[in-house]
């Protein structure tokens, strides 16, 4: 199924909402926001990536993501049919720039879209010795970098990889899945960017959003269900291979 | 990018956990240790090792002292570490350290030395001078009383403090295997075993260490080392090093017999990054060697110079080993990457803020605390005694 | 009550420990931010700060609102659902202030960027080898980057 671009309006009320007040808000003040309406997700469907690094170069650009540390990046894997658990993946540069040409080799090639979870259950939030680090009520994992002493602990228990700590700031930074963006009606920043439609930002809450229709008619995983993490970054067409 | 095989994820390039968190499970370690060594003589009534047991607390008091440093060091802002005490979070391991290293350091450590010296201590601000005394002064609490009920009561309380002591040392080494063994998302360090083979590895550290300082103490002062002590630290030391062996073994059999999705990598590894300080270091120089040496004088009969020196290089090879093994265990577990494709490289700073020269510093720094320590509060009965003499 | 007085050091030790945690709570009244706690174990505050940090992708939407030409355009084309900013960059700076002009983004880099062959794309996907397909001829020659099939009049 694809997600058209008018349900895609309606999914996001951001048309109704003047430009002035896209630009500044808290989510509390910013007009037809309510922390409790939403739970937010993401669909990532791996067979519409291209591996052109759209994404992750939006999200640097949005976010000022220092370099060689990545809030989102794109892997590229190569399976071989007789030993799946050892496929080989590179991500040159996070796949900001994109990524060599593969030519056929008799092997399976795909993209792989990677993000912060927003788990559900996040280890990440778990082990915060402070609370600087949480689930908002309206289901992103958030950090408060004012009060993040950086002490790595969370970097440690994210099995994903999506945590790094920022080379100038010394505290944890990753994904915030644009809250600054979802708060104001806009979709994320990679979403915004990805030109094949292969990340959608999903709010679970609203009925009327298409990810669940596409959940219901699709063949969808999360990323190292073993963890139990609750993760909200659903995956179509996802092989087993990838970790 | 550079030390980098295979595939890691891009954020997991960068190790975060620096030679600073090797150092600190190694001293707290060092601290369980040593107070376990003194309550052997308190609670558990080990006469031998009487002549250890203020040097023991001393010692645990002074590397405890130093425990939170490193972990404060390597903080991207070390200023903000009061919120652990002003907001701890209840479901964060590392959020319980402030408060049981607190209550460690003044409810039993601090509180135990100030009833076991408190004769001495208003002893001494009544005979010594100048700075000394004042410092003496503020140390008895406003409390000049020696009688023969008010000792009798602080070695009662005493006893109580050491048995609660026990548990709390366990607590304090134990939480910190726990911050490892918790982490699901990595397999190196997830295992329930951790914090049980932690709080042993701690224990063969913290008595060796004592015993070691015992020698070389008695040595400096040219005074008689009581063999018989020595003798029964080591047997202790023997003992408990086998249990510490046993539970490692049994976790790497485990793994190894198991062999889930991480075993792959993780052998690898083993084979390679890590052959030098696991197995090389940890296992067979860290362990065996003196697991042999100390069964060796526990079955054949040798005369007390070559007792000496076996305990001495024991000592030495366990602390190397014990130290090895917060190295594989911490550096390790960032080798490899969470999805099981790759590996990367430590590569130890020298002069930087978590570099190996701050980490040289604070492995010396305990011993300048007990170095005070010692001339504060000597631990020598003979020693006391002579300078109660010459003050009455 | 002569073993109480036996005992006076005791309670000097544990008033040590009372007044220490009384300054405690003391100083933790004042130094722990007041929105801490108000949805969570967290600065409530922070999820404030967080959503008012400026936006750089002005959205299609904004765009749109302007520029209805090119979305009429683009609406009947394959790249309908292809987003302003995918191509042309993050624009929220335009968006508020139309003086400033975006750079036209280089055909040659960015149309190869999603539509240079490689075994790893999805079969379907439109892809071509860039020096076969025109011999280094700008792509915007016979393709209309906003509708870029050539039977479906988008082609110039």
């Amino acid at each position: 199924m694809n997600i058209s671009r008018r349900q895609m309006l309606i999914l996001l009320p951001a048309a109704a909402v003047a430009w002035e007040s896209v630009l500044a808000g808290t989510p509390e003040t910013s007009p037809n926001y309510q922390m409790s309406e939403h739970w937010w997700g993401m669909l990532i469907d791996v067979s519409k990536c291209i591996g052109c690094g759209n994404c992750v170069r939006a999200c640097q650009t949005e976010n000022d993501v220092p370099d060689g540390h990545f809030r989102t990046w794109v892997e590229r894997y190569n399976v071989a049919d007789e030993d799946m658990t050892e496929p080989t993946v590179i991500s040159p540069d996070g796949g900001k720039e994109g990524f060599p040409v593969a030519e056929e080799d008799g092997k399976k090639y795909f993209f792989v879209p990677k993000m912060c979870n927003h788990c559900a259950d996040s280890p990440c939030t778990q082990v915060c010795p402070v609370g600087a680090t949480f689930i908002s009520p309206d289901g992103v994992v958030l950090i408060d970098q004012t009060y993040c002493l950086g002490c790595a602990y969370c970097v440690q228990a994210c099995p994903y990889g999506c945590r790094y700590i920022h080379p100038q700031k010394e505290v944890a930074d990753k994904c915030t899945l644009c809250y600054h963006r979802i708060t104001k009606g806009l979709t994320t920043a990679c979403c915004e960017a990805c030109p094949t439609g292969a990340r959608q930002l999903a709010d679970l809450k609203n009925p009327n959003d298409p990810i669940h229709e596409f959940m219901r008619t699709h063949s969808v995983q999360v990323l190292k269900p073993q963890m139990a993490t609750g993760a909200k970054a659903f995956y179509n067409d996802l092989d087993g291979s990838v970790r | 990018m550079s030390g980098v095989e295979g595939y890691m994820y891009p954020n997991e390039i960068t190790l975060y956990w620096s030679v600073l968190i090797v150092l600190y499970p190694y001293i707290t370690g060092l601290v369980a240790g040593a107070f376990i060594l003194a309550s052997l003589e308190r609670v558990f009534r080990v006469e031998a090792v009487k002549p250890t047991y203020r040097l023991a607390l001393l010692t645990a008091l002074s590397f405890l002292l130093v425990a939170p440093l490193p972990l404060v060091l390597h903080l991207g802002h070390p200023f903000r570490s009061p919120e652990m005490y002003f907001t701890p979070h209840d479901t964060s391991a590392m959020a319980m350290f402030g408060y049981v290293y607190m209550w460690y350091l003044m409810a039993v450590l601090v509180f135990e030395i100030w009833l076991d010296y408190r004769r001495e201590i208003v002893q001494l601000s009544q005979s010594s001078k100048g700075l000394l005394r004042v410092v003496y002064k503020i140390m008895t609490l406003g409390s000049t009383n020696i009688s023969e009920r008010s000792l009798a009561l602080d070695e009662k309380v005493g006893w109580i403090v050491t048995l609660i002591g026990i548990p709390s040392a366990f607590l304090l080494h134990g939480y910190v295997g726990f911050i490892f063994g918790s982490i699901k998302a990595n397999p190196w360090w997830s295992s329930p075993l951790m914090p049980v083979v932690f709080i042993f590895s701690a224990m063969v550290s913290g008595v060796a260490g004592v015993m070691l300082l015992y020698m070389a103490l008695t040595k400096l002062r040219k005074q008689k080392i009581d063999m018989h002590c020595v003798d029964t630290i080591a047997m202790y030391m023997f003992y408990i090093f086998i249990i510490d062996f046993t539970l490692e073994m049994l976790d790497l059999i485990h793994r190894i017999y198991e062999a889930d999705e991480s075993f792959r990598s993780l052998n690898f590894m083993a084979h390679t990054k890590l052959f030098f300080s696991q197995i090389v270091v940890q296992i067979l120089i860290g362990t065996i060697t003196p697991l042999v040496l100390l069964f060796l004088t526990q079955v054949v009969k040798l005369p007390e110079i070559a007792r000496k020196r076996i305990y001495v290089i024991a000592g030495c090879l366990a602390q190397i080993g014990i130290f090895a093994m917060r190295w594989n265990v911490v550096i390790g577990g960032q080798l490899f990457s969470k999805s099981f494709l790759g590996y990367t490289t430590y590569k130890m700073a020298l002069v930087t803020r978590e570099g190996l020269l701050v980490a040289i510093g604070l492995t010396i720094l305990p011993l300048f605390f007990l170095w005070v320590l010692v001339k504060l509060l000597p631990p020598w009965p003979e020693k006391n005694t002579g300078q109660i003499a010459a003050a009455d | 009550m002569s073993s109480f007085k036996e005992a006076k050091h005791l309670f000097h030790f544990a008033g040590l420990f009372v007044l220490a945690f009384l300054v405690f709570l003391v100083v933790r009244h004042y130094v722990v931010p007041k929105s801490f706690g108000e949805y969570g174990h967290y600065r409530g505050a922070a999820i404030g700060d967080i959503a008012s940090r400026p936006v750089k992708f002005a959205g299609h939407q904004t765009c749109e609102g302007c520029h209805t030409d090119i979305l009429d355009v683009k609406s009947k084309g394959k790249h309908a659902h292809v987003n302003c900013e995918a191509c042309h960059g993050a624009l929220a700076n335009h968006a508020d202030d139309p003086s400033i002009k975006p750079v036209l983004p280089d055909t040659a880099v960015l149309c190869a960027r999603c539509h240079t062959a490689s075994a790893a794309k999805p079969k379907g996907f439109p892809q071509v080898v860039p020096a076969e397909h025109s011999g280094g001829v700008p792509c915007q020659t016979c393709h209309n980057p906003h509708s870029p099939a050539m039977d479906a009049g988008g082609a110039k």
